[in-house]
């Protein structure tokens, strides 16, 4: 992996890159998103914390296509965007992680990260069938970069194991590495450290800093380990019962009282 | 012992890439087709070729077709029989009605013209999947077998079946056993090295993608609805050829209604038997598919069984088996084979 | 115009058969999540040993019947012993294929049994026409469907009023919380395919002397499938409207239509309006939408 210059944005100059504005979202009579409206700037590592049922992942789900919103507009790359799919929402950049882990559990970890360069693939099915050619340039172009993203994550003997047979924290590495295979400008992670011992949770933090800092990918995050998003963040939002009850860097988060009551005096450090 | 990976190292991704990475696999593949190109065809009786090389090559191929479809891309279908008679029967009114149309040619177009109607009756799959599905394919089964049964298809032959048609290709006609043999030889070869490509390739992955979790598939970019026809128009082309040959080289008639529901079964079960998601699996299905009814009906003579009690059995025993392989190996032969590789590598130590 | 309406007629009696045969699938598939294959085998098995008995033992009826009650009835455990327990982790399509497994062993052991000749089956349901006013209709034909209302009056009175049936509803609506109030899922499943193996009699009673007790009869019990996928598997007023549905349609069918585009389109009607209707509405016409949640 080339080294590249530490492109840091400096979040109080970077473009917005995703905007959400007024989103509401229900299900049947329940409201799961309630006028809800922020903005992640390109480069910046963003945060979507709150308790249980606050809305967070429904809000991910928005940004990459699998919920539509009821009202309120999501503009991603200055383009309001209208009712899409989760493959379109792919192509325009947005890479994704799951709360419990969506890996093809059938496939081996190379073949799962492979799929991640679905998009960049452009041999056709007839030159795959005879692998000629540029199917089979491709085919060493992607592996080559799967290699490199498969050494980033540290788990190279694990290249050929099937995924299932892997243990949790290795699965949400391989997950990682599938979304950033896409080669991604906005990642949403859900969760990726839960259920992590604290070993695991500095190496995961350690890939998404990297990513972000060396690669210059946007991230947006969900995650309950609050030690964790005020290291990490360069911004935060706030979600409880639908709505947003704050937003604002990891101090001024800190300090908010909304927030504060809303996890009952819950402090930096410790678990939520 | 025999089976040693250690001292085979890959410097290359070319080399890990390789269909047979491992020296032992590769001098078992060549021995395999020497035999079949070299060996059989001097020594076989026309009776081996017939009852047993014939229907397990072109079966095997068949089963490739299916397993695509539902080994790699999680789909089910119960139409095989009505697509292997869509590309007997196209097959036969191109030959027929278009004169000197060079046969190549035509048996490629009927594998189109299947792979078409494959993707029509594959559409309900963006829309459902498992057992409703399987009942929609019977919807294929059931129509194409009726729509091949018209007059026009058969050219309003009086009796319901028709006659393949001499064929020769380049000049070489083709009319011995040993020499149609060898025909579908190279045919099921090559199409199946084309199939290994296509699973081992962007193409593959996408399809077990949708298969694993379709829903995840998707935030990757994989488009569902088209990766899924893309799979039905594969595996039809592949099956449709099946039945050209079928037609063709082995029966030389041509009868709509022989590509019954039980032919759909019998290749569903070659999948399941032999694997699904694994070539070389749909070859063990077929080959043990073909042989279960001859082993059986040779112990029913034995018994003193007649021919309808043997059929009878024959049907007991496949749902037996498909059980038993469901219940205890769900990935069949294929699987069975691999951990005997497994075994074999460390034999004679225990693990 | 009284010619169509029998057309008509004729049709929604018959698709009352089809629904007959159906009505064992919701079940065995609202208690248990399983689609049974099998089930239209399960119809040409018990056909097969009531006609059998009959004519090759000469029990009576009468007994014959209630003997096969009590096969279906240790079959079912059989089942649910050997098939459902063991696969009771395994994704839904591979028990799915199991249960096409059974469809074959059930099918062999009928034949292995019985042979294949054709066989007669005839309870005494009354024959001939009879007139509805000006409409001539087969009494047959009412009767049966008369039968089969009243056993699908019959089920729905036992799941909606008895301790098992409502211990049924349980296990339907979450097999996790049935558990937990301490239903033993292998019993109700025992108990729901012997149900649908007692519905099976009933279909082979009605089927049989209608077509005559052979292997073929399975070609005809299949045509339950596409009524199973139109009326949504989980809805028994679905399956019986449905059946309507179906029957009149391929009923019609076959008296228009047929004659026009080359006769025996019988066969496959019924899948490609199951098929159409599946591209514009999946959950049929009452079944449950099929939601997936990440």
């Amino acid at each position: 992996m080339a080294t590249q210059e530490t492109l840091r944005v400096d979040p109080d100059v970077g473009e917005v890159l995703l905007r959400v504005e007024n989103v509401e979202l229900a299900f049947g009579g329940v409201r799961a998103l309630n006028n809800v409206s922020f903005s992640v700037r390109r480069g910046e590592i963003f945060s979507i914390i709150g308790p249980n049922g606050a809305g967070k992942s429904s809000m991910l789900n928005c940004i990459n296509g699998f919920y539509h919103p009821k009202t309120g507009s999501i503009i991603y790359k200055g383009n309001r965007r209208s009712r899409i799919r989760p493959h379109r929402a792919a192509s325009q950049g947005i890479a994704r992680t799951f709360q419990n882990i969506a890996l093809f559990k059938g496939m081996s970890v190379l073949a799962n990260i492979m799929t991640g360069r679905h998009l960049k693939a452009e041999s056709t099915l007839v030159e795959n069938a005879f692998f000629l050619g540029r199917a089979r340039r491709e085919e060493f172009d992607h592996r080559k970069t799967c290699e490199h993203i498969i050494q980033f994550l540290e788990i190279q003997q694990y290249r050929k194991s099937i995924v299932s047979t892997l243990p949790y924290g290795l699965q949400k590495r391989v997950e990682l590495g599938r979304a950033l295979a896409a080669e991604p400008e906005l990642l949403l992670l859900d969760e990726p450290m839960a259920g992590m011992n604290l070993e695991e949770k500095q190496d995961m933090a350690r890939f998404i800093l990297d990513v972000n800092r060396q690669k210059g990918v946007t991230i947006c995050l969900i995650e309950h380990d609050m030690g964790v998003v005020m290291d990490l963040s360069d911004q935060i939002v706030v979600l409880d019962h639908g709505g947003k009850i704050g937003e604002g860097t990891p101090d001024e988060i800190r300090i908010n009282p909304h927030v504060v009551e809303a996890y009952l005096g819950v402090k930096q450090g410790e678990e939520a | 012992m025999f089976y040693k990976k250690s001292g085979q190292f890959k410097t290359s991704y070319d080399a890990d890439q390789a269909m047979l990475p491992l020296l032992q696999e590769r001098i078992s593949i060549f021995v395999i087709l020497a035999v079949a190109f070299l060996v059989i065809p001097l020594v076989a009786t026309t009776y081996v070729i017939n009852s047993l090389l014939m229907p397990f090559l072109i079966y095997s191929l068949a089963a490739v077709g299916l397993n695509i479809l539902v080994g790699y891309c999680g789909q089910i279908s119960l139409g095989t029989g009505g697509f292997m008679a869509v590309g007997a029967i196209s097959a036969w009114n191109i030959i027929e009605r278009i004169p000197d149309m060079p046969v190549l040619a035509a048996f490629l177009l009927a594998g189109f013209i299947t792979s078409a109607t494959g993707v029509v009756f594959g559409l309900p799959a963006l829309r459902i999947k498992g057992f409703y599905l399987a009942v929609t394919t019977l919807a294929a089964q059931f129509f194409l077998i009726w729509l091949l049964q018209q007059p026009w298809f058969l050219n309003y032959s009086a009796t319901g079946v028709i006659s393949a048609q001499d064929i020769s290709v380049m000049g070489w006609t083709i009319n011995t056993p040993v020499e149609k043999y060898l025909f579908v030889l190279v045919v099921v070869i090559v199409m199946t090295l084309l199939a290994k490509n296509i699973v081992r390739s962007v193409t593959g992955r996408k399809w077990m993608a949708i298969r694993d979790m379709d829903v995840a598939a998707e935030i990757i970019g994989i488009r569902p609805m088209a990766t899924k026809l893309q799979a039905f128009a594969v595996s039809s082309f592949f099956i449709g050829i099946a039945g050209v040959l079928w037609g063709y080289l082995y029966l030389g008639q041509l009868e709509p209604a022989a590509f019954d529901v039980y032919v759909s079964f019998d290749v569903l079960f070659m999948v399941i038997i032999g694997g699904l998601g694994s070539i070389l699996g749909s070859f063990l299905g077929a080959a043990f598919v073909v042989l279960m009814p001859l082993a059986l009906s040779f112990l029913g003579g034995i018994l003193g069984l007649g021919t309808a009690m043997v059929a009878y059995v024959e049907t007991f025993t496949f749902g037996v088996l498909i059980l038993l392989f469901l219940l205890a190996e769900p990935h069949g032969l294929a699987h069975i084979l691999s951990v005997a590789k497994q075994q074999m590598r460390i034999w004679p130590f225990p693990y | 115009m009284t010619f169509f309406i029998e057309v008509v007629i004729t049709g929604l009696l018959g698709g009352l058969m089809y629904s007959t045969v159906g009505l064992g699938f919701v079940l065995i598939f609202k208690a248990s999540g399983i689609f049974n294959f099998a089930q239209p085998v399960m119809v040409l098995f018990a056909a097969m040993f009531i006609a059998g008995l009959n004519q090759e033992f000469g029990i009576p009826l009468w007994q014959a019947i209630p003997l096969v009650a009590l096969l279906m009835i240790g079959v079912a455990w059989v089942i649910e012993r050997f098939v459902l327990r063991p696969m009771v982790n395994q994704e839904p399509i591979l028990t799915f294929m199991a249960t096409i497994g059974i469809f074959f062993i059930l099918l062999g052991l009928a034949e292995m049994f019985w042979g294949s000749e054709n066989r007669t089956l005839n309870v005494g349901i009354p024959r001939g026409p009879v007139f509805i006013g000006d409409i001539l209709l087969q009494s047959y034909r009412v009767y049966s469907s008369i039968i089969g209302f009243i056993v699908v009056l019959l089920v729905v009175l036992f799941t909606q009023k008895t301790k098992m049936g409502r211990v049924l509803r349980a296990v339907a609506d979450d097999h996790q919380a049935a558990q937990a109030v301490g239903i033993r899922l292998t019993t109700v499943w025992w108990v729901v395919w012997s149900i649908a193996g007692l519905i099976a009699i009933v279909a082979a009673i009605i089927w049989g002397g209608s077509i005559g007790v052979q292997p073929i009869m399975v070609d005809v019990a299949f045509k339950a499938f596409p009524v199973l996928l139109l009326g949504g598997l989980t809805s028994i007023p679905g399956v019986i409207i449905a059946g309507l549905i179906i029957g009149a349609g391929e009923s019609v069918a076959n008296v228009y239509l047929g004659p026009l585009i080359g006769g025996g389109i019988g066969n496959w009607f019924p899948y490609i309006i199951a098929m159409v209707f599946m591209l514009y509405r999946p959950q049929g016409l009452f079944g449950e939408k099929i939601i997936e949640r990440i």
